[in-house]
């Protein structure tokens, strides 16, 4: 074991990390996979290995995650709209 | 690496969004509307959530929730022909609400800027990491050498990113906008920047050797 494991995981850099620009493309289907609770870190390794490197990045995915579990109200235009496509 | 999904149809929900906002749709004006309004209180949302670590409070809060709305609307009306439903609609409409805030706090940052680093900010490594207090005095010898890794080792750009990154803790987002150039520009400068670190520390022994590479980003 490390005599500092928080430099040594800081320092450990892994090259399947896509870095931010793919991760920051791909992350609503990322941030789905994981709503769903499918294994979005099997299928996108480089995504998930810097989601967990890079805490800008992180972060923006616990935002979005956030945002996908528990969604900001739709207006009532919108509600309405979709009942009325369920009756169709 | 792989891509997304490829594209299977647009659920009903998406199906709905992307007419409603054709340039000839005919209630564009109100989809348009809807859409802000949904992500401004998307915006709200995650400004609040973000509040904490900001220093912001208030007005400017509310300020960069509308802006970052405002823009996310724009940014989606710009790229809805692209959408090919690979997630929800509203999922990839929220993702600019989440990028654009990021990018509106890191522009705030610069309203309380930071001291030089000084001699004494080396001190602060541990607290960087997190580094519980009893074990800074034993991790003396350790700091040591990342610092003559740092000023040996590293490119002239890579020591500044990783000083200000790492010792005064400026967020990638405002570095960026200091070094007028990207997020992902500065990653890589920093995993570069860590990967030489390591290997010194591993030549001189103050870590054992794992193997890492490049990023390729």
């Amino acid at each position: 074991m490390s005599e500092w494991p928080e430099l040594d995981a800081f320092l450990t850099t892994d090259p399947a990390d896509v870095g931010c620009d793919e991760a920051m493309r791909i992350l609503h289907v990322y941030v789905e996979l994981v709503a769903r609770g499918d294994d979005a870190g099997a299928r996108y390794p480089g995504v998930a290995s810097h989601l967990r490197q890079c805490g800008p990045c992180g972060e923006d995915f616990e935002g979005l995650l956030a945002l996908v579990a528990d969604p900001p109200i739709e207006s009532a235009a919108t509600r309405l709209r979709k009942k009325i496509r369920g009756r169709r | 690496m792989a891509g997304a999904a490829p594209e299977h149809g647009l659920d009903p929900g998406a199906a709905d969004w992307v007419a409603r906002l054709d340039v000839r749709a005919r209630d564009r004006e109100s989809a348009v509307r809807e859409l802000q309004a949904l992500l401004l209180r998307a915006a709200r949302r995650e400004v609040a959530r973000r509040a904490a670590g900001t220093g912001l409070s208030g007005r400017e809060l509310d300020d960069i929730a509308t802006q970052a709305a405002d823009d996310a609307t724009c940014a989606v009306l710009a790229k809805v022909d692209m959408f090919r439903g690979e997630s929800s609609f509203t999922t990839w409409a929220y993702r600019f609400v989440v990028l654009e805030v990021s990018n509106k706090v890191g522009r705030h940052f610069w309203r309380h800027p930071r001291a030089e680093l000084t001699d004494e900010d080396w001190s602060r490594l541990p607290d960087a990491f997190g580094t519980s207090p009893p074990l800074v005095a034993e991790l003396r010898d350790l700091s040591r050498a990342v610092r003559r890794a740092v000023e040996d080792d590293l490119t002239e750009h890579q020591r500044g990113v990783f000083q200000d990154a790492v010792l005064r803790g400026i967020p990638l987002d405002a570095l960026a906008l200091r070094h007028d150039t990207t997020r992902n520009a500065l990653y890589k400068t920093l995993f570069d920047a860590r990967r030489k670190i390591r290997a010194r520390l591993v030549a001189n022994g103050h870590l054992g050797d794992e193997r890492s590479e490049e990023v390729r980003p």
